[in-house]
């Protein structure tokens, strides 16, 4: 485990790992592990791609004290485990005016449109992270076949609940945003919910329902 | 009671000490910019350190108070007046049924802070009162002041003001909670996660030169022009957290300070963080304006944060114990 300063109030930890997902894997176990441990001055802890940022009050833990606590509760965990967290559905109407870009996935693939829809439908994603917005979760696990540049001029606005792929990565604008990510199809869930904040964590699982646009009838367009 | 928004200012938002405990799920911390000024406001009317209050840009709002209050209205430079008479900044001040306060308007500085006793009582979301523009949430409705918009506080009579006022002058002289605006100021560093990326040569140029605030600098953060730390160079990185202070190296080689309203996680290298008490001067630089930083160690960096926690808690066992929602007045 490695751990660099981050200023006066922030540590972030490196837990390394062999391959991409024993990685993940660490950064989950780590997180959780932290959240239960409640270290004393510990006053944040934010999952990213490969580490683990903590804030902390320097007033009340010092940075060795901080970093020695938190190697503790990481060497305690016991087996780590992927299969930790939730699977939540996220219900996606592909294509047509919710998936502008879905046509040039499929040719830039050399697919249909319905074979990039099953594609990207298969797996259960995992979720690395959430950051950039509110609920935005950078997943793992895009089939490498439906891999697509992201566009030479970002969209000034995409609708919030776009569902896009972007180089190799696939994920949900839960806000409306500014984006150059290829718009496959979009859902019409809330990913969030100001009382009780987002609807999944790092940890848990993605995955993609597709539905018919029968989901938007009666909302705004 | 109310206080109505006659005129709402250039830009002003109801911000409290930032919405903790959520970034792991991508909310920003959001909150007050100038920690210091803040901080000075709420105490100096008797409140919590990190009550909610009014941050405006440059033109303060006019409000009219349906009963009587206290409030202060903090800013490096301000003429607020009572009913068109103007009153004192960074002092506790007696507002009666019916008054139109006028925050002001700064001739240098950001930013201010108007403070009521009591705070704006605007719904807490997800455990705050902070205003997130991005996604439209706190605050009043999850956006700035418009004009005839109703703010919810806490009536506060003359004998409550009078024991506010008392406090304020012992306690201020005691540990003063005043103006520190200075110009061009140099901003302390401690390194980053991804110091060791960069060259001794490119932290001599972070460290040695002149920075200008950019027109594109928001409450998200100071983008800076000025030399270029690297050329040539990716300076991306596996995303990873970000806080207010954090110094990230783009990929054109500038500077972009982290301020109150940043994104939780970023991509960019992280170079340095400007200390806790180095950032509010940061935020009160208009575009166009010059800073500078510099290398210093944890030793006075925490020396400097002590004092100033220390400062805080002075004043807050001064004015004495309040629980949230129950009122002195």
């Amino acid at each position: 485990m490695e751990f660099r300063q981050a200023g006066l109030t922030g540590v972030v930890c490196f837990p390394g790992g062999a391959t991409g997902d024993a990685t993940a894997d660490a950064v989950a176990a780590l997180t959780r592990a932290l959240n239960d441990a409640g270290i004393r001055g510990a006053l944040e802890t934010v999952p990213g791609f490969d580490s683990v940022f903590v804030r902390y009050d320097p007033l009340r833990v010092s940075e060795h004290g901080l970093c020695r606590k938190i190697k503790k509760v990481y060497e305690r965990i016991g087996e780590i485990r992927t299969t930790c967290g939730k699977t939540v559905e996220i219900p996606v109407c592909y294509g047509g005016r919710y998936g502008p870009d879905l046509a040039f996935v499929a040719e830039n693939a050399g697919l249909t449109p319905e074979e990039v829809i099953r594609i990207h439908c298969a797996p259960d994603y995992r979720i690395r992270m959430i950051g950039f917005l509110p609920a935005f979760p950078y997943l793992g696990g895009l089939d490498e076949r439906i891999y697509t540049p992201r566009l030479e001029t970002p969209r000034a606005e995409i609708p919030a609940g776009s569902v896009g792929i972007g180089g190799t990565q696939t994920g949900i604008y839960p806000l409306a945003s500014p984006g150059g990510w290829r718009l496959i199809g979009r859902t019409p869930m809330r990913l969030f919910d100001p009382e009780k904040g987002a609807l999944y964590a790092a940890g848990d699982r993605i995955r993609f329902v597709p539905v018919g646009p029968e989901v938007f009838e009666g909302r705004d367009p | 009671m109310s206080a109505i928004v006659i005129r709402k200012g250039m830009f002003t938002t109801v911000q409290d000490g930032g919405r903790t405990g959520h970034a792991a799920e991508g909310f920003s911390v959001c909150g007050a910019s100038d920690r210091r000024t803040f901080t000075a406001a709420n105490l100096i009317v008797g409140n919590r350190p990190d009550e909610s209050t009014l941050e405006f840009t440059v033109d303060g709002p006019t409000l009219r108070f349906e009963e009587d209050a206290v409030v202060s209205v903090c800013a490096p430079d301000s003429d607020p007046d009572i009913n068109g008479n103007r009153v004192p900044v960074w002092t506790p001040l007696r507002v009666q049924a019916g008054d139109v306060v006028c925050a002001g308007r700064m001739k240098y500085g950001l930013r201010g802070y108007l403070a009521v006793k009591g705070g704006i009582r605007v719904p807490r979301i997800l455990g705050s009162r902070a205003t997130d523009l991005r996604c439209g949430i706190g605050g009043l409705e999850g956006r700035a002041l418009r004009n005839g918009d109703v703010l919810p506080v806490i009536p506060c009579g003359g004998r409550e003001y009078e024991r506010v006022f008392r406090r304020w002058r012992i306690l201020n002289r005691l540990a003063p909670m005043t103006n520190e605006y200075r110009t061009e100021p140099v901003a302390r560093l401690l390194p980053g996660p991804e110091a060791d990326r960069f060259s001794r040569e490119a932290v001599g140029i972070l460290t040695s030169c002149t920075y200008r605030v950019s027109v594109d600098s928001n409450r998200m953060g100071l983008r800076l022009e000025g030399p270029a730390v690297v050329q040539g160079l990716r300076t991306d990185i596996p995303s990873g957290g970000l806080q207010e202070g954090t110094i990230q190296i783009t990929s054109g080689g500038t500077p972009i300070v982290m301020l109150a309203d940043c994104q939780t996680t970023g991509g960019y290298a992280r170079i340095a963080s400007v200390i806790p008490t180095d950032l509010p001067a940061l935020a009160q630089l208009r575009p166009g304006e010059k800073l500078s930083f510099r290398m210093t160690d944890r030793g006075a960096a925490l020396r400097a944060y002590r004092l100033w926690r220390m400062k805080i808690g002075f004043w807050e066992r001064g004015i004495g114990k309040y629980a949230d929602g129950r009122s002195e007045c």
